[in-house]
């Protein structure tokens, strides 16, 4: 049998060399933001005939648009990114493009937020993350109203989330420089998902460790939490696997529109199993007797 | 059997027949619903939200005076440009949200709506011979045209006083597009006074201060008259704006998204694909590791389908991108009250519990932790869908509604379905190998 609690320094230990890059990578790089938080425009053209990457930075340059961000995607459209237009500079953009490059354009997907709605838009996720957070605090503390002290699992339950979606951020802040990942609404819509799904998880273990230690499984705390995080750990890594079976349907099937929500999804899935069966009960016994493996004299 | 398993079955029965009338074919008419509601990434259209500029405002008006005063003539356009139901809201004290669904000239559509559209007529300043003054590149110098009208007021002649019903005609001789209006009583009296003064001499006509067309007053008009210098569209758009009045306030357009059909169709494409991938990975997932109870499961996944797909044509849900891959997500979702369900009902046949017994205490034991665990689900989709408009995109509010209605499906599933299909397999095959603990 494995002994997860007994070396629960070494998982603390992976979880922090999860942590450490990310909150480094954070810091230092911070978020490449949507275009619903920086403002701007993003739009997907499609060209017929078709054009060369080089061919439409070269025109995008001419057009006065420098600092436009060109990309291909998949199906041989391009994803442009640049700074916030209006209507007249778009009809201008589009002509300069046809007359240039001498061929027919789609505007396919035309998105542009003025700096105005940016602002508010971020002001409006954190007052949504804050209030969301405060009613499943309030939930958590409700569920585990009846254990012998709440404040301990409530506390330790709210930990194991934020190590779940500090990881995530970190992810998606490395992601940001390296392959252009962004973090938009809908990452917040993935980060309060993921949440709300991990927090199931870490619900089953403690509701395991709850019984267990009303049946008097053990007499040793650790030896009860260590085999209900065992017998849990096959519904943690099921519940979490159709979900991340349909997720990874979405992302490889589903289209580039909501692949990167999907992505900070799966991340925070796989994360939160981690989370459920490594970190959630661990931290309880941790909060006992640090890390040492005796339990302190009575 | 029991009664109330036959009552349950009948009622499931009954549902499910119910939902598979309503959505096969899924284009039939159901109630008025025909087919699913697609949001506007997936049918292509625009979603514009444009500010209202109130520092323009006329001072004698309240806000909520000018706002609606606004979101009528606005109404008004998008119905004669033909835009099928549209939808124009007011957000917040000064924005407007309008949406044009499957609109392909959007370019255009938003021009029309969003232009103040003040037509203005106004005559040159004269030199000391009374000719026209111009300028030293030659232009003339403009002057904003008044009279006094019938209660002694000087006024000045502005598209307001123009009878809402301008239509564009063709030149006879030359098939140019012109708009023909006409002038209502004050506005008839003040045009008779300007062109009288202004005999041989032209007279501008701008809109929202450009220059339109400066023709040559050949004679004294009271009722009509005609705007020329324009091609065909600009000729109906002008019409159009001049029949729904110039807007009170200045918009500008704050956010736009704007999605061509054929994205559409194509991510709707895609999402059924991956949707699908998604229900068989699962169904084999479970099949192959739960056995019998995982046939249940996928049994109770494909009624959830059926019954979401019900709701969502019957209530109806507009689907967005998001929504669906919500739904996909929910998919798996759906199932881990049954693997809760599985995986407490192995122990108890480990424990050495009957079939019976074990499903039953399966069900009462996991139903708390099922129940619990979505709560927080709720608390995140409640949250979010609260604060979608806000959030600028309209995928965030797609996303929640689809969710919840997804995991709430999902519990009554688990409950009714997963449960009485449960207890029946239970009885008939007594073998605990087939569901997934060693015998």
């Amino acid at each position: 049998m494995i002994d997860i609690v007994r070396n629960r320094k070494w998982f603390f230990l992976i979880s922090i060399c999860l942590l450490v890059p990310g909150i480094i990578s954070m810091l230092a790089f911070g978020f490449k933001l949507g275009i619903d938080f920086s403002s701007g425009t993003v739009m997907t053209l499609r060209f017929s005939p078709q054009i060369e990457q080089g061919a439409l930075r070269q025109q995008m340059s001419q057009l006065g648009y420098d600092d436009a961000t060109i990309q291909k995607t998949g199906e041989g459209d391009f994803l442009v990114r640049t700074r916030n237009i209006n209507s007249d500079e778009k009809l201008a953009l589009i002509d300069g493009l046809e007359k240039g490059l001498n061929t027919d354009l789609t505007v396919r997907d035309f998105e542009t937020v003025s700096p105005v709605v940016a602002s508010e838009v971020a002001r409006n996720a954190a007052i949504a993350v804050l209030v969301a957070s405060f009613f499943m605090i309030l939930y958590i503390a409700f569920a585990f109203r009846k254990m012998p002290s709440p404040f301990k699992w409530g506390v330790s339950a709210v930990i194991a989330l934020l190590h779940d979606v500090l990881i995530v951020m970190g992810i998606f802040s490395i992601l940001g420089w390296l392959i252009g990942y962004q973090v938009d609404s809908m990452f917040i819509v993935a980060m309060l998902t993921i949440v709300g799904f991990a927090i199931n998880n870490t619900c089953v273990v403690y509701d395991r460790i709850r019984e267990n230690v009303r049946k008097g499984v053990s007499k040793d705390f650790a030896v009860t939490v260590n085999s209900s995080i065992l017998e849990t750990i096959a519904r943690c890594i099921n519940t979490s696997l159709v979900v991340i079976l349909t997720g990874l349907a979405l992302f490889l099937f589903g289209g580039v529109t909501i692949q990167q929500f999907i992505m900070a999804l799966l991340v925070g899935v796989v994360v939160g199993i981690y989370d459920s069966i490594f970190v959630a009960g661990p931290l309880l016994v941790l909060w006992d007797r640090g890390l040492k493996n005796e339990p302190k004299a009575a | 059997m029991k009664t109330s398993e036959i009552l349950l079955l009948l009622f499931l029965a009954i549902l499910v027949g119910f939902s598979i009338w309503a959505i096969v074919p899924l284009e039939g008419d159901r109630f008025g619903r025909q087919g699913l509601t697609l949001g506007l990434d997936l049918k292509g259209g625009a979603y514009l939200v444009y500010e209202a500029d109130l520092s323009k405002k006329d001072p004698s008006q309240t806000v909520d005076q000018v706002m609606d005063n606004v979101l009528n003539k606005i109404e008004r356009r998008a119905n004669a440009f033909g835009v099928k139901e549209p939808i124009i809201q007011r957000q917040g004290e000064n924005r407007i949200l309008v949406q044009l669904p499957g609109e392909k000239n959007v370019d255009e559509a938003k021009k029309l709506i969003g232009q103040v559209a003040l037509l203005e007529f106004k005559e040159t300043t004269t030199d000391l011979s009374g000719q026209p003054q111009t300028n030293e590149k030659g232009e003339y110098v403009w002057t904003i045209a008044t009279g006094i009208g019938s209660d002694g007021q000087t006024k000045e002649l502005t598209g307001k006083y123009l009878k809402p019903n301008a239509r564009v005609e063709l030149k006879p001789n030359t098939n140019e597009p012109e708009v023909a209006f006409e002038w209502n009583d004050e506005g008839a009296v003040l045009f008779e006074q300007i062109t009288r003064r202004n005999i041989n001499k032209p007279l501008g006509i701008f809109l929202d201060g450009q220059l339109i067309s400066y023709p040559t007053v050949r004679a004294i008009i009271k009722n009509s008259g005609i705007i020329e210098g324009m091609d065909m569209k600009e000729a109906q758009n002008l019409a159009i704006q001049l029949n729904s009045g110039s807007l009170d306030v200045p918009l500008n357009v704050i956010l736009e998204q704007t999605v061509d059909a054929t994205l559409g169709a194509d991510s709707i494409k895609k999402s059924i694909v991956a949707g699908a991938i998604g229900l068989i990975l699962v169904a084999l997932f479970m099949i192959l590791y739960y056995r019998m109870a995982g046939l249940v499961a996928t049994l109770a996944l494909i009624i959830y389908g059926i019954i979401l797909t019900a709701i969502f044509k019957l209530i109806p849900v507009t689907l967005t991108m998001a929504g669906i891959a919500a739904a996909v997500v929910s998919i798996g979702m759906a199932v881990d009250a049954n693997i809760l369900i599985f995986e407490r009902m192995k122990e108890e046949l480990r424990a050495g519990r009957t079939m019976g017994a074990a499903v039953d205490a399966g069900f009462s034991r996991a139903w708390l932790a099922i129940r619990d665990s979505n709560v927080t689900t709720f608390i995140a989709c409640i949250v979010l869908y609260w604060f979608g408009d806000t959030f600028g995109a309209f995928m965030v509010k797609g996303f929640a509604l689809t969710l919840f209605i997804g995991v709430a499906l999902s519990m009554f599933t688990a409950i009714t379905v997963s449960r009485l299909f449960l207890s029946l397999t239970a009885r008939a095959v007594k073998n605990t190998w087939l569901y997934g603990v060693k015998a």
